[in-house]
């Protein structure tokens, strides 16, 4: 079986982020389901790993959570991005942009270019 | 900034144990849930539905690990869960535990307490800002063989406009001034200083001022500047005392300053240390001499702080270009066969050199007893693997992983190490009155050393290291167990692993080679000792006491009611006289304070100019020149060996007369006569005033050596003279007969104040104190060593003794089997005494040679024994050989003792 990559799993974080910055405050299996349909089951990351990664934001004060209703009535926690997590998702999210066009420039290269 | 919230939060989190699990296990239910209620609306089976979300989840237990270790600190988490399990462990062993403790305890708290004694003198012997710009600059004339032959005033001011220093100061050595009008004379320690000797130390005033650098006052400029301690003592901490005139032999000065609390004045001896007073003074006009450039200023101490940034060498080579300009220049005042030279030596040098090589050899020995008692407590924890190594195997068949059971058996030892620490530390702290009042008081900075937190550190950061490196091993070999050869055999009589045995028996020969080290140096220092004492001194201490006294010099020599030898000898003889009636009193003679035998560090030297050989001063050797009363050689018992003493008849207006010791006749006259020989001894106290040449004196007697200087060197060369011909300032009056010591320095002040009531009497003592004062430094470091070589040999009994019961214990089992089989009980026994005899050979074999290494290095400590002593040497490895082969023989009995028939069953 092949290993999952890595950098994926680096990039959880800015993808919890990101998801709560476009959908508004969510609970945890409502953004394990939204990362799973966007990334089209790519990243089949075990669910519950979501949960320590919620922790550790929300240590460092990006996220909050509170427990709350779900829509068909259940109790669940909901998460939200702070202000501070939407700055950090700006800084990111340029971070990534950058290293993904540099990384893109890379593989547009011919040979023929560099001569 | 994220990550240091984070932490703090997880740091907040363990510190309440506060646990969001509850909260993680209810999400986890409300995930499944919704995740099942989606697999439901694709069309799954209920039962399959739960499976499949489950599944997609992960393992729970997983995630809930990894949501703690989130939400806590694991690291520490994990070292708290090991300190618990540390403390049960110690706790569960009482014995072992208090043995381990008590014995890093000793090795910790012994180092700890040398520490901080070098901590007060080596690594900081000058209280002074920028103590590595601070030198003594020596004049040598190594050409006559005169060393430290003091500067001449031109010279000085050469040195002040050379660039090379920020600042030079000519110092005297400390001396006693009267400071007269209090009830009773007092004698105060007194430094002449240039003005700027406080700028090159960089010390300010706490109250007034300091000299003015830049006075240019040829003579004394009449200001004083008074210690914290003379300032509260006397003037009752007057800060109107600025100003105050004091009378000082007869002069009058004006306080302008008083020295913070804690200043402490440089120099070697204490009474330099504890100087209460400083004149300011420029050395160049009355009471001094002319500032020739041939007049050296003998007995002064010149110091100088560094232009910054200049190390010694360079400025050592700048100085010496300096020098042979001067040369060059002045020819006639630096005739070449003297090859003046001066030198620069580190300030702190002149403090502490004396005894740093006592020190660090203490430091040494003490760091001998530390590894001593380190080997030891990893032996005894090496002892406890065998006792714990199921216990290890079966949580390492559990799947408990290699690094963490290190770190868990690390923790246990740095554990046991940090506890000795502390104890030690405790113990030194609460002890460290008694401590002290071992320490000889000659040792420089002896009122600094304190345990401060400098100290505490010290102790904590040996501990941890101790503890790290010596519990690293046990813990290693722990780890490294054969799981199914441990398990199986536990509980069947095990046969410990070879690594771990050879482990032991490593340390045990080694814990016997570095007790052997210090064995030796200790029985080469306390043999060079007894010589110390044993040898002759030249002179007899029994029965003599001396009592100091100084008669005023004021700086009129008009003013001085003992200006001539005439006016001293009347004062002299009756003081004499009413000496000889105090009860008890057999004899009594007064001399000088260069007369008081090993009683004075700077003895002062004179030029020693040969009728006919010398003509000048700057080419003379310097010779030491006591003055005394005729009685002094009689009451010391130094014999007359040719010629005759002078008698009361030689005074001052017949001709001048000396006598001198035979180093003196031997160096200055070697196969001569020195009889009849005359002499000039050129920079008298006296003979600076006037221009003209002090007449010859003859040399009349030739007295034995007498190791008056020092009883571990050889005898100096010494020119005696009569009080009655040169009158001295600084006067020892000297008893002998069965005395009251108690009572004495009382009796005489009587008598001398009513001859002259503004004279002190002060610093009673026997010269068998003296004698014991002078060798005190090295009584305490041979003391030391010598406990810490008895400690290091009960240390090591102890660990050969641990090895060899434990060799006994794990072969239990053979010698049941060889009994059962018929073997003699005396075989038995013989068996281990060899085992215990072949450790004591092989840590006899390498401590031998590491002694030999030792006592070449410490070669300098030693007198009148050589570092290769055999008789020391074997008589160190019997008493070692002797103590290992006693420890092994009550383990032996009791292998030779055992019972086969139930050893055998009850395995």
């Amino acid at each position: 079986m092949k290993e999952k990559p890595d950098v994926l799993q680096g990039t959880l974080a800015l993808m919890v982020l990101k998801t709560l910055h476009v959908l508004g405050p969510q609970h945890g299996w409502g953004i394990a389901r939204r990362i799973e349909q966007i990334s089209g089951d790519l990243l089949a990351v075990n669910q519950g790993t979501l949960y320590p990664l919620l922790l550790k934001l929300e240590h460092e004060g990006s996220i909050a959570s509170e427990w709350g209703a779900s829509e068909n009535n259940r109790r669940a926690r909901f998460y939200w991005l702070t202000g501070a997590g939407r700055k950090q998702l700006q800084a990111e999210t340029r971070e990534w942009e950058q290293t993904a066009a540099i990384i893109a420039r890379f593989f547009k290269v011919k040979a023929e270019d560099l001569t | 900034m994220k990550f240091l919230r984070r932490f703090f939060i997880r740091l907040s989190n363990l510190a309440t144990g506060r646990s969001d699990d509850q909260r993680l296990q209810d999400e986890i239910a409300e995930h499944l849930a919704f995740q099942t209620e989606e697999n439901l609306r694709a069309g799954m089976a209920p039962a399959e539905a739960r499976r499949q979300a489950s599944l997609k989840l992960g393992a729970a237990q997983t995630i809930r690990e990894r949501h703690h270790d989130e939400q806590s600190l694991p690291l520490i988490e994990n070292l708290l869960f090991d300190l618990r399990y540390a403390v049960r462990m110690l706790l569960r062993s009482p014995g072992f535990s208090f043995i381990a403790i008590a014995t890093m305890a000793l090795g910790i708290g012994a180092t700890t307490a040398i520490y901080s004694v070098i901590d007060a003198t080596l690594l900081h012997p000058l209280p002074f800002p920028n103590p590595s710009e601070l030198v003594r600059i020596q004049d040598d004339l190594p050409g006559v063989g005169a060393q430290g032959v003091g500067i001449s005033v031109p010279e000085w001011r050469d040195l002040e406009s050379s660039g090379i220093f920020q600042s030079a100061a000519i110092t005297g050595t400390g001396a006693n001034v009267n400071l007269t009008g209090s009830a009773q004379p007092l004698r105060l320690s007194f430094k002449q200083v240039t003005p700027n000797y406080f700028a090159v130390l960089g010390v300010g005033a706490q109250l007034g001022r300091t000299f003015d650098p830049h006075d240019a006052t040829p003579g004394y400029n009449l200001e004083v500047v008074l210690s914290d301690g003379l300032w509260r003592r006397e003037f009752a901490a007057d800060p109107h005392v600025l100003g105050r005139a004091v009378r000082l032999d007869n002069d009058e000065y004006h306080v302008v300053g008083v020295m913070p609390r804690g200043f402490r004045d440089q120099g070697s001896t204490s009474d330099e240390q504890n100087v209460e007073l400083w004149l300011g003074a420029g050395f160049a006009g009355v009471p001094f001499p002319p500032p020739l450039r041939d007049s050296r200023l003998r007995s002064r101490v010149v110091i100088a702080r560094l232009k910054p940034g200049l190390s010694i060498t360079a400025a050592q080579g700048h100085l010496d270009a300096l020098v042979e300009s001067l040369k060059k220049q002045y020819p006639a005042d630096y005739p070449a066969q003297t090859a003046w030279t001066v030198r620069l030596i580190p300030l702190s040098e002149t403090v502490v050199g004396s005894v740093r090589q006592s020190l660090i050899l203490l430091f040494g020995a003490v760091g001998l007893v530390l590894l001593i008692s380190c080997v030891n407590v990893s032996n005894l924890l090496l002892a406890r693997t065998s006792v714990r190594s199921r216990e290890i195997a079966v949580r390492q068949a559990m799947g408990a992983q290699i690094t963490r059971l290190i770190r868990q058996l690390l923790t246990e030892s740095l554990l046991l190490f940090l506890l000795g620490g502390i104890a030690g530390f405790a113990i030194l702290f609460s002890a460290r009155k008694f401590l002290l009042r071992w320490i000889p008081e000659s040792l420089p900075h002896m009122n600094d050393i304190s345990i401060n937190w400098g100290v505490l550190g010290f102790a904590l950061a040996v501990s941890v290291a101790a503890g790290i490196v010596f519990g690293l091993a046990p813990a290693w070999l722990m780890s490294r167990l054969d799981l199914t050869g441990t398990l199986r055999q536990e509980g069947r009589g095990s046969v410990g692993s070879i690594g771990r045995s050879r482990a032991r028996q490593i340390l045990v020969v080694s814990e016997l080679a570095l007790s052997l080290v210090l064995l030796v140096a200790a029985g080469l220092l306390l043999c060079s000792f007894g010589d110390l004492f044993a040898v002759q001194p030249g002179f007899n201490p029994d029965r003599v006491m001396a009592i100091e006294t100084w008669l005023p010099g004021p700086n009129d020599p008009t003013m001085d009611p003992y200006q001539t030898a005439t006016q001293e000898a009347v004062l002299l003889r009756e003081i004499l006289r009413r000496g000889r009636t105090l009860p008890g009193v057999e004899e009594a003679a007064v001399g000088d304070k260069d007369a008081l035998p090993l009683g004075h560090s700077h003895p002062s030297r004179l030029p020693l100019i040969r009728e006919g050989i010398e003509t000048m001063d700057n080419q003379a050797p310097v010779i030491e020149s006591p003055i005394v009363s005729p009685e002094y050689f009689h009451l010391l018992g130094m014999p007359l060996e040719r010629g005759r003493i002078f008698s009361d008849q030689d005074i001052e207006t017949t001709p001048q007369v000396a006598v001198i010791n035979q180093a003196a006749a031997h160096t200055y006259w070697p196969n001569q006569d020195p009889l009849g020989k005359r002499v000039r001894l050129h920079l008298d106290t006296r003979g600076l005033l006037s221009s003209a040449k002090p007449a010859w004196t003859t040399i009349v007697g030739v007295i034995a050596d007498a190791r008056t200087e020092s009883l571990a060197d050889a005898v100096t060369p010494q020119i005696y003279r009569s009080v009655y011909q040169r009158p001295a300032k600084d006067l020892a009056i000297f008893l002998r007969g069965q005395l009251d010591p108690s009572a004495i320095s009382e009796q005489v002040r009587k008598q001398v104040q009513s001859v002259d009531a503004t004279l002190p009497v002060f610093h009673a003592e026997t010269l068998d104190e003296v004698l014991s004062t002078s060798l005190s430094v090295r009584r305490f470091s041979v003391e030391m060593i010598a406990f810490f070589a008895a400690t290091a040999l009960l240390l090591a009994g102890l660990g050969i003794y641990g090895t060899i019961s434990y060799v006994v214990n794990e072969q239990r089992r053979e010698i049941a089997i060889r009994l059962a089989l018929g073997a003699q009980r005396a075989n038995i026994l013989k068996m281990v005494l060899r085992r215990g005899l072949g450790l004591a050979a092989a840590g006899a074999g390498l401590g031998v040679a590491g002694a030999l290494i030792v006592s070449h290095l410490m070669a300098g400590l030693l007198y009148g024994v050589s570092p290769a002593d055999p008789p020391t040497f074997a008589g160190v490895t019997l008493v070692l050989t002797t103590v290992a082969l006693a420890a092994s023989y009550i383990p032996a009995l009791r292998a030779m003792r055992l019972d086969p028939i139930t050893t055998l069953h009850s395995e």
